[in-house]
């Protein structure tokens, strides 16, 4: 979209080849910052690829031993599981709670236009605080969930059989207003013909859910369905302030792993290895990202459709 | 069932009504009441704290206790200057994303280049990058440029929260904004430099003020970054608020929750600040309110 066209926005003293240019002069400082970012995060790469760890003096290049010996590791598996599990879980939960929720605030009712000033709250405490502050109410004895849900001084919510699901609890408390917010927005947006046409000829609320507000909404839920997907899979804080990847390995994800490796034992390396191989996965979802919102931002800018 | 439409600012009195107006009550009582509690056992002693749920004697001691020197006594950890520093490290990393953030921004909302997109992409990428993989080469980088357990330090890391969200959310403003503006400037001799600063700028402040914002609270809620890279001298709040918890020996629940509150507060004054553009930040200018 080249927004200006070139002959009439610039005086003529300037010439061609330095209109050519200017984006990139500007881009410059942003790009000096991407190369800050970009050499440690190169250097990580090149780690996985080393045997360095704090006690290693003689640092030497191991190739591709790292990863073989991560991908031999069941370790590894084991959280991949806890890591997919958790991110489906959460983003699976999230998503129909938030479009249950934007719906229930599009009926804008006083009670709901009143709560929907502050329904971002959740979504903007710090996941970790949040952690903390549901680890208090988790509490088996002290705690205010065993005490109101009557659950009595037995059932403990940070146990094996628990952990992974109270992780994912307070995950969703945090952000489903995120995907609440998001779909909202979305709805307010769409267009009221199609629906007072279709009430008009006597259709169902579900089937004008259905067929009306879920596809014309699907670009949105999609937007947020994508964010969730991928904050999950390298979720860390909620889960290290919760249970530290305890009981066991139970909620070890991959960089709950990554963490234990590399900065508790300092074995940089095998830490990298885990980290490059979730960071593929990441980018690949990421690309995928990248053009449905540069499409939905298009159509939020209104120069598509 | 009853029937209605589902366009904004609807209204129905009906069974379902008042079975949705339930469920939506329900939903904020599961959302709220962690902060409301968190506030009820902040307001406890050391004694009510384990003893009784609701009926207690409030006491405000526990938040001074934590900005004070005993809260450092029991942590190691002294509150106030990590307060200190998370400010000045999320002022000081908004502010370098937002100089040098708009000028890309503005490329790339105004002008389809070489490079544009990849520029674009490569910033989202940071965002979605596993911490980790940088924290690492960081964690060893940092301690040869003494730069860990620093400000500076935070600073420069933090850019990977947020740049991406500056760039992202600036350049869909930027291009919200009609291009004739600037060039009925142009036409009146005003330099581009000039009508960039008198006409576009201007125009995005609400974008600026929205990407600030936005910024600063996702710098101040993050974790992992200050957890590895710093140690006392550059603590932040969010770490310091999970000392409360970690120390052994008898529990301080009541202080854990008036540390808890004291870091949830700042970003959620500013959130209420900025409601009306936070749907278009959240979601990187992809969702427009």
């Amino acid at each position: 979209m080249s927004a200006l066209s070139d002959e009439t926005a610039a005086p003529p003293s300037v010439p061609a080849w330095r209109r050519g240019i200017r984006p990139y002069l500007l881009s410059i400082p942003a790009l000096a910052v991407v190369v800050g970012i970009l050499y440690p995060f190169l250097s990580g790469a090149w780690y996985s690829l080393l045997d360095y760890s704090a006690g290693n003096t003689h640092v030497k290049s191991v190739w591709f031993a790292n990863f073989a010996d991560v991908l031999g590791d069941p370790g590894l598996w084991r959280s991949v599981g806890v890591t997919i599990e958790y991110a489906l879980l959460a983003t699976v939960v999230e998503t129909v709670l938030g479009v249950g929720v934007a719906l229930l605030l599009n009926r804008s009712t006083l009670i709901g236009r009143v709560l929907e000033k502050v329904l971002i709250l959740p979504l903007m405490v710090a996941p970790v605080i949040a952690a903390t502050m549901w680890k208090l109410m988790f509490d088996t004895n002290f705690g205010i969930l065993n005490h109101v849900l009557g659950l009595g001084h037995t059932y403990n919510w940070l146990s094996k059989d628990h952990a992974l699901f109270s992780a994912v609890l307070v995950d969703v408390w945090v952000y489903t207003p995120f995907v609440a917010v998001l779909v909202l927005a979305g709805i307010r947006s769409l267009p009221r013909e199609p629906f007072e046409a279709s009430d008009v000829d006597g259709a169902s609320w579900w089937y004008m859910f259905r067929r009306l507000m879920l596809p014309m909404m699907y670009p949105y839920i999609l937007v947020a369905v994508i964010f969730r997907l991928m904050d999950c899979l390298k979720i860390f804080d909620i889960i290290y302030a919760l249970t530290a990847g305890g009981p066991g390995t139970v909620t070890t994800t991959l960089q709950i792993n990554a963490f234990e490796d590399s900065i508790i034992h300092f074995d940089y390396s095998r830490g990298s290895t885990y980290m490059f191989l979730l960071w593929v996965l990441v980018f690949v979802a990421a690309r995928f990202l990248v053009g449905v919102l540069t499409k939905a931002q298009k159509r939020a800018a209104g120069t598509e459709g | 069932m009853a029937r209605r439409v589902l366009g904004p600012g609807q209204k129905r009195v009906s069974a379902g009504g008042v079975a949705a107006d339930t469920v939506t009550v329900l939903w904020f009582v599961f959302a709220l009441f962690p902060i409301v509690w968190m506030f009820l056992l902040s307001l406890k002693n050391n004694v009510q704290q384990t003893s009784t749920y609701f009926g207690f004697t409030p006491t405000w001691t526990n938040y001074l206790t934590v900005l004070g020197s005993k809260g450092e006594q029991l942590t190691s950890v002294d509150f106030k200057s990590a307060v200190l520093t998370s400010v000045l490290a999320c002022a000081g990393a908004t502010a370098v994303s937002l100089v040098v953030g708009i000028p890309a921004a503005y490329a790339a909302g105004r002008w389809k280049y070489k490079g544009s997109e990849s520029l674009m992409f490569q910033m989202l990428s940071f965002r979605f990058a596993p911490e980790l993989m940088v924290i690492v080469p960081l964690f060893v980088i940092y301690h040869y440029l003494h730069l860990f357990d620093t400000t500076v330090g935070l600073i420069w890391v933090l850019q990977l929260v947020t740049m991406p969200l500056v760039v992202w959310i600036l350049r869909s403003y930027f291009q919200d904004l009609s291009p004739e503006l600037e060039q009925a400037a142009l036409l009146d001799g005003y330099t581009r430099v000039r009508a960039f600063f008198t006409v576009a700028l201007p125009l995005v402040r609400p974008g600026i003020a929205a990407a600030a914002l936005l910024a600063f609270i996702f710098a101040w809620n993050n974790y992992i970054f200050p957890l590895i890279l710093t140690d006392s001298n550059a603590t932040t709040v969010t770490v310091a608020v999970t000392k409360f918890l970690g120390g052994g020996g008898q529990a301080y629940y009541n202080l854990t929750a008036a540390a808890a509150l004291l870091g949830v507060l700042p970003p959620l004054v500013l959130a209420l600040c900025i409601q009306r553009y936070l749907v278009r930040g959240l979601s990187f200018g992809a969702v427009k309110s």
